[in-house]
This record gives C-alpha cells, sequence and structure tokens, in this order.
C-alpha cells in the first residue's frame, strides 16, 4: 500500500466517521429535548390538570381551545385544499396550474408570524379584538397549501388506467374524481391531513395576535380563544416556578399530541402505502 | 349532468386560484396596513436604529414662512413668541430642503417618535447566518450518512428520528433551548444567556432535520450505475460523495439550503426565546437583540399607529423576502428538474 492510497483511506475514514457523527448528534438533540420534556413534563403532570380550567392552575381549557381551533382549521382548510389539488392534478394543465403549485409551495413556508399579520388586519382590526375564528383562519391558511401538495402528489400515484376504465364506463370526469380516484387515493389522503393537522395544531406565531389566548373555559369563537401554545409562551415567561412547571406540563402533552398523531400517520402510510 | 360537472370543475378552479387571491391579499393588506410608516420613514427606516425614541425635529421653515416672518420682525420690533407656538403647530415636512443660511432662526420643534427598522433586520440576518453556518455541514452529514453510509436497517429508524424532530414545535425548542441549551452555551462562551449566538444555535437544531431530509432527498436521485461505475473504478466512499453524487445532485442540494435559510428567516418562537429582545445592534455574537418575528411576537398586541404601521412595515420587509428566497429556491429546483 502506497502513501496515495494510504491517504485516501485515511480520508475516507475521518470524513464517514464525521458523517456517522452529525447523525448521532441529530439523535442526540432529539432525545435530549425528548428525555428533558419527559422527566420535566411528567413530574408537573398532575391528573388534576385535565379537570381545571387554566385560572385555577389546570389546562382543561387550553387543551380544548388548541383542539378546537386546530379542527375549525381543518374543517375550513381540508376542503379547499382538497378541491384545489385535485383541479391542479386532474384538470389544470399548463401554466396556470404550474404557477398555483409553485405559490402554494411558497405559501407553506411563508413565515407564520406573517400570516398572523395578515389576519391581524383582515379579522382582527375590523372586528374589534382578538377572536378565536380569526385564530382558526390563521391555521387554516397555513393548513391549505399543506393539504394541496399531499392531494396533488397522492393523486399523481393513481394510475391511469383507473381514470380510463372509469371514463369508458361512462361516467362523468367529476363522477370518476369523487368515486373513483378519491378512493383509491383514500388512505395517503387521510395521512396527509393528519400529518397537516398535527403540524398547525403546535403553530403559536399565527395565534399570538389573532386569537391570543383566555383563562377561563370558553366555547364562543367570537372571543378571545384558550391556546395551549400561547399560554405555553405566556407561562415560560412569568417567573414562578409554578407557572414554568404548568409550562412544562403543557409542552409534554403539546409534544406527546403532535408526535402521536404523527407517528400514527406514518404507520398508516407504512402498512398500506 | 354536463351542469353538474361544469360546477365541480369551477369549484375546483376557484378553489385553486384562492391561493393566488390569499398571497396577493397577504401583500396588499401588509403594504396598505405598512403605508403610514413607508411615507413618513422611507427607505431610510431599514437603516434607522432608533425604535420607539421620542425625539426633538428641528425642522425648517418653508420659504413663504421664512419670509413672512421676516417681514413681521422688520415691521413689529418686540420678538414674536406668538409666532413660533403658531409654527409649531404646523406639520412639519420631512426632508423639506430649505435655505441653509436661515435655519438656526426660522426652524420649529416638535416631539416626535420615530420608528427604524435596522437593528431587528440586522437581528434577522446574522440569527439565520449563525443558524446556517451551525447547521449545514451537520445536515450535509445526516444527508450523507442516510444515504450511503447506514446499513440497511439503520435507514428507517434513524430517518424517521430525524424527521420526528422536525415535527416538533417551535415553542418546545424555544422552552428546551432557553432552560437547557442556553446555560451550556452560555458557559462555553460567556457573554448573555439570551444572546444572537444562542437563538442562531437553536435555530439551526431546529432547521437541521429540515435541509437534511430534502439534502437526502436530492442526494437520492443520483441513479447507482453512476455510483456503481466508480466503486468499480477503486473510488471510496467520500471520493463517490464528492466526486459522483455532490455534482449530480448540486442543484437539489442548494436548493434545500436556500430553502432552509428561507424557513430560519421567518422563525419565530424559538427566536423569541432566546435572542433577549433588546433593541440593540450586538456588539459581539454573546449579546442580546432582536429579530424581525420576535417584533412583531412582542408589540403586535398593544401596537397603535405609528408602531402599528412600523410593524406591518416590518412584516412586509420579511414576507417580500422570504417570498424572493423561497420562490428563487424553488426556481432552482424547478430548473434541477427541467
Amino acid at each position: 500500500m502506497n502513501s496515495t492510497e494510504r491517504r485516501r483511506l485515511l480520508t475516507n475514514k475521518i470524513v464517514l466517521a464525521l458523517s456517522t457523527i452529525s447523525a448521532l448528534l441529530g439523535l442526540v438533540f432529539l432525545f435530549w429535548i425528548l428525555i428533558t420534556l419527559f422527566l420535566k413534563g411528567v413530574s408537573a403532570l398532575d391528573f388534576s390538570l385535565f379537570t381545571k380550567d387554566l385560572v385555577d392552575g389546570g389546562l382543561r381549557n387550553l387543551i380544548f381551545g388548541q383542539f378546537m381551533m386546530a379542527l375549525m382549521a381543518t374543517i375550513i382548510g381540508v376542503p379547499l385544499g382538497m378541491l384545489a389539488g385535485i383541479y391542479l392534478r386532474e384538470y389544470g394543465n399548463g401554466k396556470y396550474a404550474n404557477i398555483i403549485r409553485d405559490l402554494s409551495d411558497i405559501m407553506m413556508s411563508a413565515p407564520s408570524i406573517v400570516i398572523g399579520a395578515f389576519v391581524f388586519a383582515v379579522f382582527v382590526a375590523p372586528f374589534g379584538g382578538i377572536n378565536g375564528w380569526a385564530g382558526s383562519i390563521a391555521l387554516a391558511i397555513m393548513l391549505i397549501p399543506i393539504v394541496v401538495s399531499t392531494t396533488d402528489n397522492m393523486l399523481s400515484l393513481v394510475p391511469k388506467e383507473l381514470r380510463e376504465a372509469g371514463i369508458a364506463l361512462g361516467g362523468s370526469k367529476h363522477k370518476v374524481i369523487l368515486q373513483i380516484i378519491l378512493k383509491a387515493a383514500k388512505i395517503g389522503l387521510m395521512t396527509g391531513i393528519l400529518l397537516a393537522f398535527a403540524r398547525v395544531i403546535g403553530e403559536t406565531a399565527p395565534l399570538l395576535f389573532t386569537s391570543g389566548t383566555n383563562s377561563f373555559w370558553s366555547t364562543d369563537l367570537g372571543n378571545a380563544f384558550p391556546s395551549l401554545t400561547v399560554s405555553i409562551y405566556d407561562l415560560a415567561n412569568f417567573p414562578t416556578d409554578k407557572a414554568r412547571d404548568l409550562a412544562w406540563a403543557a409542552s409534554f402533552l403539546l409534544t406527546v399530541i403532535v408526535l402521536v398523531i404523527n407517528l400514527t400517520g406514518r404507520f398508516i402510510i407504512r402498512d398500506k402505502g | 349532468m354536463l351542469n353538474r360537472e361544469f360546477i365541480f370543475k369551477k369549484v375546483a378552479f376557484s378553489s385553486a386560484t384562492l391561493i393566488l387571491i390569499v398571497l396577493t391579499s397577504i401583500f396588499i393588506m401588509l403594504f396598505i396596513s405598512a403605508k403610514p410608516a413607508m411615507q413618513k420613514y422611507g427607505l431610510h427606516f431599514l437603516v434607522d436604529s432608533n425604535w420607539n425614541k421620542t425625539i426633538e425635529i428641528k425642522t425648517p421653515l418653508t420659504q413663504a414662512q421664512i419670509s413672512a416672518k421676516k417681514t413681521k420682525t422688520q415691521k413689529s420690533d418686540n420678538s414674536d413668541m406668538n409666532d413660533d407656538n403658531l409654527f409649531a403647530d404646523d406639520t412639519p415636512v420631512l426632508g423639506d430642503d430649505a435655505s441653509g443660511d436661515n435655519v438656526d432662526v426660522s426652524t420649529n420643534v416638535k416631539i416626535d417618535t420615530i420608528f427604524g427598522g435596522y437593528v431587528p433586520i440586522i437581528g434577522t440576518i446574522l440569527s439565520t447566518l449563525i443558524a446556517m453556518a451551525f447547521s449545514i455541514p451537520i445536515a450535509m452529514g445526516i444527508a450523507v450518512f442516510l444515504a450511503e453510509i447506514a446499513p440497511d436497517f439503520l435507514i428507517k429508524p434513524v430517518g424517521t428520528a430525524i424527521e420526528l424532530l422536525a415535527a416538533i414545535p417551535s415553542i418546545i425548542y424555544g422552552m428546551w433551548g432557553l432552560f437547557y441549551f442556553a446555560p451550556i452555551v452560555q458557559n462555553i462562551f460567556g457573554g448573555s444567556q439570551m444572546s444572537l449566538l444562542t437563538a442562531g444555535l437553536v435555530l439551526g437544531i431546529m432547521i437541521l432535520p429540515f435541509m437534511a431530509a430534502i439534502t437526502r432527498d436530492a442526494m437520492n436521485t443520483t441513479p447507482d450505475v453512476l455510483k456503481e461505475s466508480a466503486y468499480a473504478m477503486g473510488a471510496t466512499k467520500f471520493e463517490v460523495v464528492k466526486d459522483v453524487i455532490f455534482p449530480y445532485a448540486k442543484v437539489g442540494i442548494i436548493g434545500s439550503v436556500i430553502l432552509s435559510l428561507g424557513r430560519a428567516l421567518g422563525e419565530t418562537m424559538a427566536v423569541a426565546f432566546l435572542i433577549g429582545s433588546v433593541f440593540k445592534v450586538p456588539g459581539s455574537l454573546t449579546s442580546p437583540t432582536i429579530s424581525i418575528p420576535v417584533v412583531l411576537a412582542n408589540n403586535f398586541g398593544e401596537a397603535s399607529g405609528d408602531m402599528m404601521s412600523s410593524l406591518f412595515y416590518l412584516a412586509f420587509v420579511l414576507f417580500v423576502f422570504s417570498f424572493i428566497i423561497i420562490g428563487s429556491a424553488k426556481f432552482y429546483f424547478l430548473r434541477g428538474r427541467r
């Protein structure tokens, strides 16, 4: 073995080691965060957190509020996003569809705080104050591009023969889409919706000045609405141990919710897809 | 039947168009809301490091006012306190170029609050740069590991774990960063616990999985034939990565880096916990400062008047910049696909 060869092999080993260390580092951060959350969260967790509202030192109204707004965002955003995705894949051809596709991708990465500012200007300022609807709409704006891209991708996986068979049977195009293609892509679409839901339920920035948060139980989307994430931000900046413990418990719950939904989505797609 | 088909197509078309409408309305609404600040401060806003600062504005009088004043003083000898008050009520015009000679005797003084975006703009750029410097090498390492090095049984679990890191909400990164990561960084580098450096590093950890995932996808597009030919020539793994995969996937990798940059620019919560929220150009890496998203997050709730439109001005700047950056990344990808 001459010296050039030895050097090449050594460089190779060093780079491979560095690359492996990078991957380990990523895992270290993940487990560091998860273990911290688990230790701090579990020690602060108490069954009474689920039966009391924030005003009494619990989290019940916040969890409900966060779910409610994410759910409203899903109800508003999923039909619009799916229809847009259907248009891009099944009807759109050429330039216009490509432009919308690119814009949708850009919207997906747009700063969430800016979306909050926009919703503030349109749905908060004219209506005299923060409200749950504005929060839901801000989340819906974040959710729509995710659903568009999932629908677009999942429909592209449906074989062309299915469409042709449907048309050959005399079905009109929209019937073929609604009754054959969407059914064929059902699992992929459901997974996409789950992942989109998991994404928006953990959002804070777009809610800060749209829904705000609320210490009391509320089902009225017309007023300041309880939000788990916004309250975590408030509590963490509150200089008492009790508030911080509550923030850790809330963070732990939020992460569990997000990761469970996320993993569920992944397992569904792994089993069937 | 034909009618229903027509309606369905129109509804689907409208939903797709909604994306265009929402993006356009964001642009227009931010612009309209920012307009008062844009008119008042102009482009100087971008380089002015004062925020919410009360100042005395000495404005030269217009030529007409000066001559009016002169004629008055010539006519009556006793100096005119009243005139000063009278003129002080006039709204001063910024940047009005009156004759310099008479400035001393003919200026209005008005108390005003000024807003400038320089500090948050610099804070945003610097924290993003730190994040990129930290995450690019590690993300590349992770991508190479997943694409080339990892044995088959490790690819899925490690890949999933990295993707889960991306799923963790940003506020969690903020909490963890503030209470667990920042003290360590402070121990090593000194300075303030809430600083540009800690904010940038946590931001880097946040975009790490995102960048690694797209980079890995780009690397995986390299045809096996190319890699195998290089191996057959006796190339080492590193040489294959350096001389075959990187050149082949270059466009996609650059695209993924730019896209991550766009994401980092607009990230709010992780930075809000850590950057310190101080309106000051950072003297060093370890001093606290503020970024555009954090200014918005902290002040939007109680703002009004000039401050409100200044916040919208910042939001507009952020939106335009991230639109350009993310758009160019997409354009880059697109060129790669063709």
